[in-house]
């Protein structure tokens, strides 16, 4: 039971192939609860993977296969049993490139409450404002919620994107690279919303700024090749890592 | 998940299936109907009298003949001469559109010509009637111009448009670089053009007018009304001919059903159905290897 | 002008040849058919019946049934042709059900319409006992665009940018909540191009209507879906090889011809249009 609480999620032995390639080599990986875990790694390394293995985005590709075990709430996620519907509605994801729907602003955070049958009005209203709020975006476009946020500038639509995933208040966000597409203004925005999102939410971020990882994360997992390097404190393994492949990454040796 | 949204959820996935398979039993209902009724002409006539060039003569009161080889000439000679007209015209409106034609008359003409498929088949029938026979009649001194060269004439400028379109998108899609290299090394632009442009796409320009063809022979009311219709085996592209298309077209209106003549057209209809299907597989297949060739 | 030269300006003025003759061509036609159509469409000519052995009066009933026919097959048409496209583009693996679909979906496309017209006839005048009719006519007429409804609404899905699925399954929508709510209106204006193109096309053909509805002539419009019909197509056939005094009814006959182009040339400017302005890559 300590380890339940202490644990938001558990990875054991995670392997992944696509077609003949085998991509992730036996991944094991605590998340612990309300903390923000960064995924570091060469390019090729897998972790874009390894994230959207944990909310069965692989579903849609039949030529990826699954091995091994990825424990939420008491279930194993992998399990073709287990509802996706359900995996997505508790783990939010966030992506690389930002995707807001064709709609306006305020429909794009009020999308997830809808399908998920919330029908109050008010309730919907004071959702989307909460989501906005803790996005850091509501002072910028609380007077033009009904603007199409395919007007939104690049680093307001992630953040609109983020304000989408934690409308639904899901236990885990994922976010793949969410600042790979955004200048270095909308960056420190988003990572902002991040620290404060901690109190909230266990946060996986996959990232390839080195500096971001240590700047917002608590935890740091290295992967090389498909297979965890290391894996700790963000201070401990950015002062003292304990492998020689990790120093050698984080001093730039390689990339 | 609530038990109102799973039971929607599954019965739009399962309407969505059950649509697609729909568009397979209609292209297996098609098959089967001409195949059981054509079979019964086979049985009936004989493979070797439908091949034959005897003369088409189904409605004759004593005996009956039902000679298909005057109306595959027909068709033959009305399709194939639409590809001598289509193919050359329409390959070099595509060269000039993709090599030569400034970018502003490029975008007039190709929506122009691709605007020019959509002219229905009646409609260029009349023209035929109208504007190409006189004009025949007129150029070769015969007394009309319903006649096979007509039909071919119509045809072709039916195949065009989807030979242009595709043929100008081919044209585009050899990279530059093939071309840098021929000027680089001292070749003109004609030169650069038959020697390395034309090779490059020489496939995609057959599947072009593979598709184009595929059109015409399945093209019924525009031979209907500008060839003539005489089911005499031609002797030149001046014969008064009638296609496989026509036949049916003119025919089943009045024949009686479930009469020898009746399933005689249904075996007409396979055959067309036959042909267009092999015409398309072998466009499809050309197409495809181009595909693989361009990854 | 050396030798190199000269083949080169004689082979760069041959395609020009080429473009002149293709473009010669389709002005002559297109000259002649309005110089002597337009002047003779009138309110009478598009509101009246056939007077006189089709010698005068107008094409109104022709129209109405070119119209009603082509609306009704659009609208069996579009509903299936887009279910089938979504199956194949957001549902189906990479099985051989789907294969065998594809093919069958691209081989129906290039059937000719006069086999159309023989199914129908079999199927739905004789086999569903629904006569020469209005309905038999749509139902043959909505099989012949089925095809191009699947492509251009298969082409219109795979528009849509695979991260906004991916957007609405992360936030626990269902497959078929992402695709009705999401990928279906991204998609919308590239399904509507392809419905209005079909509707064109349907209106234009004459072979699938031949056996299965059309008629000569009739004295009142078409009152119930199993009633003949008129049709502007097979009315213009009619009037330019089976009247018996061709001449006469020539000037009719332009007349009808150039109301049908006039309605096939304002549906693809529709379409064209659509496809203009809501251009995918504009918007996201």
């Amino acid at each position: 039971m300590a380890m339940e609480e202490q644990h938001c999620l558990q990875i054991e032995k995670l392997h992944v192939y696509a077609g003949a390639k085998h991509i992730l080599k036996g991944i094991s990986l605590n998340l612990p609860r309300h903390q923000i875990i960064a995924l570091i790694g060469p390019s090729g390394c897998g972790k874009t993977m390894l994230l959207r293995s944990i909310n069965r985005m692989h579903d849609l590709d039949p030529n990826i296969r699954l091995q091994g075990s990825i424990l939420f709430k008491g279930r194993n996620i992998l399990d073709p049993r287990v509802d996706p519907v359900w995996i997505r509605r508790h783990i939010g994801m966030v992506f690389q490139k930002p995707n807001p729907f064709a709609k306006s602003i305020f429909e794009n955070v009020a999308y997830g409450l809808k399908i998920n049958g919330l029908k109050d009005k008010a309730r919907i209203r004071a959702i989307v404002e909460e989501s906005l709020r803790r996005s850091y975006l509501w002072e910028e476009v609380k007077d033009e919620l009904d603007k199409s946020a395919l007007e939104l500038s690049g680093g307001q639509q992630q953040r609109l994107c983020l304000a989408r995933a934690i409308a639904v208040s899901p236990e885990v966000i994922l976010l793949d690279e969410p600042c790979s597409a955004l200048d270095p203004i909308s960056t420190a925005k988003v990572e902002e919303t991040l620290l404060s999102l901690r109190q909230m939410f266990t946060i996986l971020i996959v990232t390839h700024n080195l500096q971001q990882a240590r700047r917002i994360s608590d935890y740091t997992a290295f992967l090389y090749l498909g297979e965890l390097v290391e894996y700790g404190p963000t201070a401990q393994m950015f002062e003292q890592p304990q492998q020689e492949l990790t120093y050698n990454y984080l001093h730039g040796r390689f990339g | 998940m609530k038990a109102r949204r799973r039971f929607w959820n599954q019965f739009f996935e399962k309407s969505l299936t059950a649509s697609a398979f729909i568009s397979i039993a209609i292209l297996l209902g098609i098959f089967i109907l001409l195949a059981t009724n054509g079979w019964k002409a086979f049985q009936d006539v004989g493979l070797e009298e439908f091949l034959s060039l005897e003369r088409w003569n189904p409605s004759a009161y004593d005996t009956p003949s039902y000679g298909l080889g005057a109306l595959l000439l027909g068709t033959a000679l009305t399709t194939l001469g639409a590809i001598a007209i289509a193919a050359p015209l329409g390959v070099g409106m595509a060269f000039f559109l993709a090599e030569i034609a400034p970018v502003r008359l490029r975008n007039v003409l190709k929506p122009a010509v691709e605007l020019m498929a959509a002219v229905p088949s009646v409609v260029m029938g009349f023209a035929g009637i109208v504007v190409v026979g006189p004009f025949l009649a007129q150029l070769f001194g015969l007394p009309n111009g319903l006649n096979a060269l007509n039909g071919a004439i119509l045809l072709a400028f039916m195949a065009l448009p989807t030979i242009v379109s595709v043929s100008e998108d081919v044209v585009q899609a050899v990279p530059r670089t093939y071309k840098e290299a021929s000027y680089a090394l001292g070749a003109n632009r004609w030169e650069t053009l038959v020697q390395v442009t034309l090779p490059a796409c020489y496939s995609g320009l057959l599947a072009a007018v593979m598709l184009g063809v595929g059109r015409a022979i399945g093209e019924t009311m525009t031979v209907l009304m500008a060839t003539g219709n005489a089911t005499a085996v031609p002797t030149s592209f001046f014969s008064s001919v009638r296609t496989l298309t026509a036949t049916v077209a003119i025919e089943m209106g009045e024949v009686p059903t479930g009469t020898t003549h009746y399933y005689v057209l249904f075996a007409c209809a396979l055959v067309l159905f036959i042909i267009t299907l092999i015409i398309n597989i072998v466009a499809e297949q050309i197409a495809t290897q181009l595909r693989r060739k361009g990854q | 002008m050396n030798l190199r030269t000269f083949w080169m300006r004689l082979g760069l003025a041959s395609l020009v040849v080429c473009t002149l003759i293709v473009v010669a061509f389709m002005a002559a036609l297109l000259f002649d058919l309005s110089w002597q159509g337009i002047p003779v469409l009138s309110w009478e000519f598009l509101t009246e019946f056939p007077q006189k052995g089709m010698t005068e009066g107008g094409i109104w009933p022709a129209i109405f049934g070119t119209t009603a026919v082509t609306l009704l097959a659009t609208l069996l048409a579009a509903p299936l042709g887009v279910a089938c496209a979504v199956w194949l583009e957001e549902y189906a693996g990479e099985g051989w059900l789907t294969q065998l679909t594809r093919a069958a979906v691209r081989n129906l496309a290039g059937v000719p319409s006069i086999v159309y017209g023989l199914f129908g006839l079999a199927l739905f005048v004789q086999g569903m006992r629904m006569g020469a009719s209005v309905l038999a006519s749509a139902c043959t007429l909505a099989l012949l665009t089925l095809p191009a409804v699947i492509a251009t609404t298969q082409e219109a899905l795979r528009q849509v940018p695979r991260s906004l699925r991916e957007g609405a399954l992360a936030l626990g929508a269902t497959r078929w909540e992402t695709t009705y709510s999401i990928v279906l209106p991204a998609a919308l204006p590239g399904i509507l191009t392809g419905v209005i193109l079909a509707l064109s096309r349907a209106a234009g053909e004459t072979a699938p209507i031949l056996f299965t509805g059309v008629a000569f002539y009739t004295r009142y419009l078409p009152a119930s879906l199993f009633d003949e019909f008129m049709a502007l197509p097979y009315h213009l056939y009619i009037l330019a090889t089976q009247h018996h005094e061709p001449e006469a009814v020539r000037p009719i006959a332009y007349g009808t011809a150039i109301t049908l182009l006039l309605l096939v040339f304002l549906l693809n400017l529709g379409a064209f249009i659509l496809r203009a302005q809501y251009h995918p890559k504009k918007r996201l």
